[in-house]
């Protein structure tokens, strides 16, 4: 589905070059749920933009179903951190959700339909009236979740999507996230600094270095299984496991400088 | 205006708030009126008599044209269409110009200087230039009114454009939106509320170079009748002109702001309460 192979970026000429990615290569597959995850300051941000065609990369190259990426594609949709800057103020919740199918001229009796589904399934059929600016953090987080999915992108990339709502919020989030994307089927690739949400959330986790960053090491994350619970799932042996294994790659970037601890049976070292 | 928001206020006290105002302004025309009863100056009629002429110049005809005079049609409803004709005019090419210009950074880089020096030039200074460029009378008045007034709507309009915040632009980029169906569905009301403000300040602009250019050349309007007055030595009738601006910039204003909290509501209240 996704297919990035060396790529790299490097901010500003001269003397004051700032390289935010190394070479990275590391692919998406159709249903899968990718998860990001590394030191703040890593360029994880840089990355999700370059490989999307938001940004031209330094050097590399990002495929999308095979075509090279040069403009954003048609089939991708995104979710960003600052739902209150990416949803649009002056807009109720169903013209905010609506407003990418209606740019693609799907008739009104069609959009209604689709957007009631969309809303329904991130549990706001009560909000479609009011404007962003009226709900908590929270609920403006699942009407830019609905407007990504209502178009049923191939990908759903997510830049650090649960990262300004509270903990408790944040749960619910994530739940309602693995939710929604098996209902719509949707591949999705995240971009987090939070250990646990990436394990929680993924298939497999990317670790990335300090810049120029560079993915340390691949971890698999089937063995938690498809149905997660933010109780149970997180009280497992392979839960608490994994997320160890992924804090020490973060914390000494190589798999053999581990603590004493053991090198991490399922870590891949690139 | 006082926020109704957070703070619930009864309706008796926010009825005593607005008499309180009007008080105030019925206490200082009465200070006006024992004033200038006092001096018997002739250039300094008392309000009673502006108040005279204003009606006897324009509110005293049939009841069938609810009153008004026929003077009403040579001197305020010229200028009421040059000044909104003017004023909407420049604000249709502002906002235009503006959400083009404010969304390419290359033709931003390029314009601005110029745009800057363009804005500097009082424009008063430029009826001199219109008055030899187009015919006297109305031509030569909505020129200067457009090329007043056209400023702080282009220049806000392209500040609102420029600023818009990145991560509504990188959401819509998958959208794949037309050009001027990013500009007029996505960049037109973020840019709203400063465009709002350009428009205000654009109006009261408008309402200044209506009457000076009506001052220095027209056979119509507020500031032809203010004019006739003068060299007649009527000196009410001078001051009714006065008077009658004042009320209409007055109303103007106060028009435009019913509008703006209509359309731009959703902006005014998102920042009250988010607090930003």
């Amino acid at each position: 589905m996704l297919d990035v192979t060396g790529i790299s970026h490097t901010y500003g000429s001269g003397a004051k070059t700032h390289t935010a990615l190394g070479s990275i290569t590391f692919t998406v597959e159709k249903g899968e749920i990718v998860c990001i995850v590394g030191p703040s300051g890593c360029g994880k941000s840089t990355l999700l933009r370059a490989v999307s065609g938001l940004m031209p990369p330094s050097a590399g190259e990002s495929r999308f179903m095979g075509d090279a990426i040069k403009e954003v594609p048609v089939d991708l949709a995104f979710v960003f951190q600052e739902y209150s800057k990416s949803l649009f103020a002056w807009l109720t919740v169903r013209r905010n959700v609506a407003f990418p199918l209606k740019a693609r001229g799907m008739s009104r009796k069609e959009r209604n339909r689709v957007v009631d589904e969309a809303l329904e399934s991130v549990g706001l059929a009560d909000a479609v009236d009011k404007y962003p600016w009226q709900l908590s953090g929270g609920m403006q987080q699942r009407v830019a979740i609905a407007r990504a999915l209502v178009c049923q992108p191939a990908l759903l990339l997510m830049d650090e999507p649960f990262a300004s709502v509270d903990a408790q919020t944040r749960a619910e989030l994530e739940d309602l996230l693995l939710d929604v994307r098996r209902e719509y089927n949707t591949t999705v690739l995240l971009v987090t600094h939070d250990i646990d949400e990436s394990v929680y959330l993924s298939d497999r986790v990317l670790v990335l270095s300090k810049a120029p960053s560079t993915i340390v090491a691949t971890i698999d994350v089937t063995p938690l299984g498809p149905d997660r619970d933010q109780i149970t799932t997180k009280e497992t042996d392979e839960f608490v496991h994994l997320r160890g294994e992924v804090a020490r790659l973060l914390r000494y970037g190589h798999v053999d400088e581990v603590d004493g601890q053991g090198v991490p049976a399922r870590a891949v070292a690139e | 205006m006082t926020s109704t928001v957070n703070r619930p206020v009864s309706k008796g006290r926010r009825a005593a708030e607005i008499g309180s105002r009007w008080l105030v302004l019925a206490v200082a025309l009465l200070l006006w009126q024992l004033a200038t009863e006092a001096a018997k100056n002739p250039f300094f009629p008392p309000p009673s008599e502006i108040g005279a002429a204003m009606v006897d110049l324009w509110l005293s005809g049939p009841p069938s044209q609810l009153f008004m005079t026929e003077k009403v049609a040579i001197d305020i409803v010229p200028s009421l269409l040059r000044l909104l004709g003017g004023w909407a005019a420049a604000g249709v090419i502002g906002v235009a110009l503006g959400l083009v210009l404010g969304r390419s950074d290359k033709a931003y880089d390029y314009f601005s200087p110029t745009l800057n020096f363009l804005r500097s030039i009082p424009p008063p200074a430029l009826i001199p230039v219109f008055l030899v460029l187009f015919p006297l009378g109305t031509p030569m008045q909505l020129a200067t009114i457009i090329f007043g007034v056209i400023w702080p709507i282009l220049l806000n309009t392209i500040d609102g454009a420029h600023t818009l915040d990145e991560t509504v632009v990188d959401t819509t980029r998958s959208m794949r939106l037309s050009r001027p169906r990013f500009l007029i569905t996505v960049v037109f009301p973020a840019a709203l509320p400063k465009i709002f403000a350009g428009l205000r300040v654009s109006l009261s602009l408008a309402l200044i170079l209506m009457v000076i250019s009506e001052l220095t050349g027209g056979n119509s309007g507020i500031g032809d009748q203010m004019i006739l007055a003068q060299r007649n030595f009527d000196m009410p009738e001078m001051w009714a002109g006065i008077v009658l601006l004042g009320i209409l910039g007055y109303v103007l204003n106060a028009l435009l702001l019913a509008v703006q909290n209509r359309v731009i509501g959703w902006h005014t209240r998102s920042k009250s309460l988010t607090g930003r």
